[in-house]
């Protein structure tokens, strides 16, 4: 055992490894259609893909900004829901508003309403799944009695509202680099960058990895999982903006729902639900490949359209299984490397008994 | 008396709740204190508070099942596709229904324990896989024309003033009270859910445990999604979507703890009557199923806030300061 070993496996790390993991399941899934289904392989299909993961990929990274930090944000597809139709309502009143002036509202709502659950998260004590469960019933009532029923409807907004998704920054053959992917995989990366090279993004993992050290080393946990629900809010807002361009008419049930494909995402992705463990770009990949696959399996004209959650359900199951294989064969091998062969079993009991704490990696 | 309320904090305040509930329905509405209100009260969230109590078993162990809606839509669907198939009599379709519900629960069971994932992921996949197998077997259409005896147990009340559903939620609520308070088993869920390593080195096959109680939750998921096929006469794909929400308020509005080792069926049981009250009450008061929604989703958030911002207080002053915190 030398210090060299070790290096060398973190130039490797378990995340990246789950990240490369997924994006060859991404590549190969791709292949396989482009095999079987004619026609597959084309820049409209690329298009299609990459306007319609923006919404669950900006949910899946505000998903994994809360549960790495060992919370869980349950309201955001409320959150969305309040702040699409907000935004709309804004719009139709204030069509002289530029896009980011709306963009800016929809994160602002967000945030507000992020900041409810972090208070009562951070300073309630009360549990996230708990909070974020009221809050996700009592945010939808909020906005059903705000719009009394009625819709916000397309003609109302400005123009450039339903134009907003087709915006083409550039366009390599047939395959269009369209804004709001831009605007999506922006997020990702500077999120990406916040968690791994900011102090508020290490103590985040910090405390989602275990918060009893964190908090003995004076980590303000409270602040820290405030600062984060906020962030998870004004993201869901920014997903509420890119609904409300996509849907043009917006309805008070708008969003409903999506808090389960963001759960999924970040979790395909290969974020630990306990915390500690996972990446901001495992949680897009993870989007991208269920969207990818949810899209891909319409195009095969033998599989019935009635098979995609079903074919999501395995899908989620198979990757979490095997993570936790990786994980463990990871695990093992690392203890081996650090404390000789016969630590490896004693170590991987204690891993496994701690239970919730048992995050090996962060 | 008094010993009974230190112990009992919860189930107090419920009982206080649900009190002052009945109290403002009866002075609000003239038609709410009745018999035929009664079973109305119960109508429309039958299958829900069945469900409720198995959760009850899930939560204390410290685990959780989110497929719970899924497996009800997943067991009806297996049920009338069988009966629209026309090759089965009507009563094997049912027991495939519950067996569909019981496999369900025995998949997800066997992932956990296995592979040690958490319950949360593993039946989220289940939420969103059985509610896919369900769209598998309707797909877009409606099937119905059930036998009429089975129109009957679910529309009619034929036991007294009660439902067939009804006197199974009742039945079962007696039957868990016994298992979880009383018996061997309730024991054991407590343990494990308070701290599942300490049951294992005392001799509890915990894995075995959480494997029983999950096959129980697709089986008794199975058998409220029939019960609520009974109910509406027909079945679609989309059949309970969505109730894991409620099912899960409910229980945790009964004092359980989301971590698991603490609650009572005591407690959950004043939970739904005070949910199904309120929601009653509102109703008759003419007040929207959406605001309903969030009342409750308020009174979630209020029922751990309050005791949390109360033992602050308490222990701002010294003098009285004293152990005694609700879960």
């Amino acid at each position: 055992m030398t210090s060299k070993t070790i290096a060398e496996r973190r130039r490797m790390r378990p995340d990246r490894i789950k990240e490369l993991t997924l994006l060859g399941i991404i590549v190969g899934t791709v292949v396989i259609f482009g095999l079987v289904v004619d026609g597959y392989l084309s820049g409209r299909f690329f298009n299609r893909v990459s306007t319609s993961v923006v919404i669950v990929a900006i949910l899946a990274a505000a998903q994994a900004l809360v549960i790495l930090s060992r919370n869980i944000d349950l309201s955001v597809g409320s959150t969305v829901g309040v702040a699409a139709y907000l935004t709309a309502d804004f719009l139709s009143s204030n069509t002289w508003a530029h896009p980011a002036i709306a963009m800016l509202v929809a994160m602002a709502v967000g945030a507000v309403l992020g900041s409810v659950n972090g208070l009562l998260v951070a300073y309630g004590k009360v549990p996230a799944i708990i909070v974020t469960l009221g809050t996700l019933a009592l945010f939808r009532t909020l906005i059903s009695l705000y719009s009394g029923g009625a819709n916000v409807v397309a003609a109302d907004l400005p123009d450039w509202v339903l134009d907003f998704n087709n915006v083409t920054l550039f366009s390599i053959g047939g395959f269009d680099i369209r804004l709001v992917f831009v605007i999506a995989v922006a997020v990702v990366v500077i999120l990406q960058w916040g968690m791994r090279r900011l102090r508020v993004g290490r103590r985040l993992y910090a405390i989602g990895s275990n918060p009893d050290a964190a908090r003995q080393a004076s980590l303000a946990a409270p602040r820290l999982t405030m600062l984060s629900f906020i962030g998870s809010g004004a993201l869901a807002g920014l997903a509420g903006f890119m609904f409300m361009i996509r849907a043009g008419t917006i309805s008070a049930t708008a969003g409903a729902g999506l808090e389960l494909e963001a759960v999924a995402a970040a979790v395909v992705g290969g974020v630990s639900i306990f915390g500690g463990s996972g990446t901001i770009y495992g949680a897009f990949l993870g989007a991208l490949l269920i969207n990818t696959l949810e899209l891909s399996l319409v195009r095969v004209p033998e599989v019935s359209e009635f098979w995609r959650d079903a074919a999501l359900g395995i899908l989620i199951l198979a990757a979490v299984i095997l993570d936790a294989t990786l994980q463990k064969r990871f695990t093992r091998r690392l203890t081996r490397q650090i404390r000789g062969p016969d630590a490896a079993g004693r170590a991987e009991l204690t891993m496994s008994s701690a239970g919730e704490g048992g995050a090996a990696d962060a | 008396m008094r010993d009974w309320v230190r112990t009992h904090r919860w189930e107090s305040l419920l009982l206080v709740v649900l009190a002052i509930t009945i109290v403002v329905n009866a002075l609000l509405s003239p038609f709410y204190l009745g018999w035929g209100n009664f079973t109305n009260l119960f109508w429309l969230s039958n299958e829900k508070i069945i469900v409720a109590i198995i959760m009850t078993f899930v939560i204390i162990s410290g685990e959780i099942d989110l497929s719970v809606a899924s497996v009800m839509g997943f067991s009806a669907a297996v049920m009338a596709s069988l009966h629209q198939a026309g090759s089965v009599p009507f009563f094997v379709a049912i027991l495939a229904g519950l067996a569909a519900g019981a496999i369900a629960g025995l998949i997800q069971g066997m992932v956990i324990t296995r592979f040690g994932l958490p319950s949360l992921v593993v039946t989220l996949a289940g939420l969103i896989g059985f509610r896919g197998g369900a769209r598998v077997l309707m797909e877009d259409q409606s099937v119905g024309d059930f036998p009429a005896w089975f129109d009957t147990a679910g529309q009619q009340t034929i036991v007294g003033p009660l439902p067939v559903a009804l006197v199974i939620f009742f039945v079962g609520l007696a039957i868990a009270w016994v298992v979880l308070e009383r018996g061997a088993l309730g024991r054991r869920v407590y343990v494990i859910g308070n701290n599942a390593e300490v049951a294992r080195f005392s001799g509890v096959n915990v894995d075995r445990v959480k494997l029983r109680l999950f096959i129980t939750s697709g089986l008794v998921a199975g058998l409220a999604g029939i019960l609520f096929a009974a109910r509406l006469g027909s079945v679609r794909g989309s059949l309970a979507e969505f109730y894991e929400l409620d099912i899960i308020t409910m229980v945790l509005l009964g004092g359980v703890s989301i971590f698991g080792g603490t609650g009572s069926m005591l407690g959950v049981a004043l939970a739904l009557f005070t949910v199904l009250n309120i929601r009653n009450g509102l109703g008759l008061a003419n007040v929207d199923g959406i605001v309903q929604t969030g009342v409750i989703g308020l009174l979630l958030i209020g029922s751990v806030l309050i005791p949390n911002l109360a033992q602050r207080f308490q222990e701002r002053s010294p003098r009285r300061a004293t152990a005694h915190a609700p879960p």
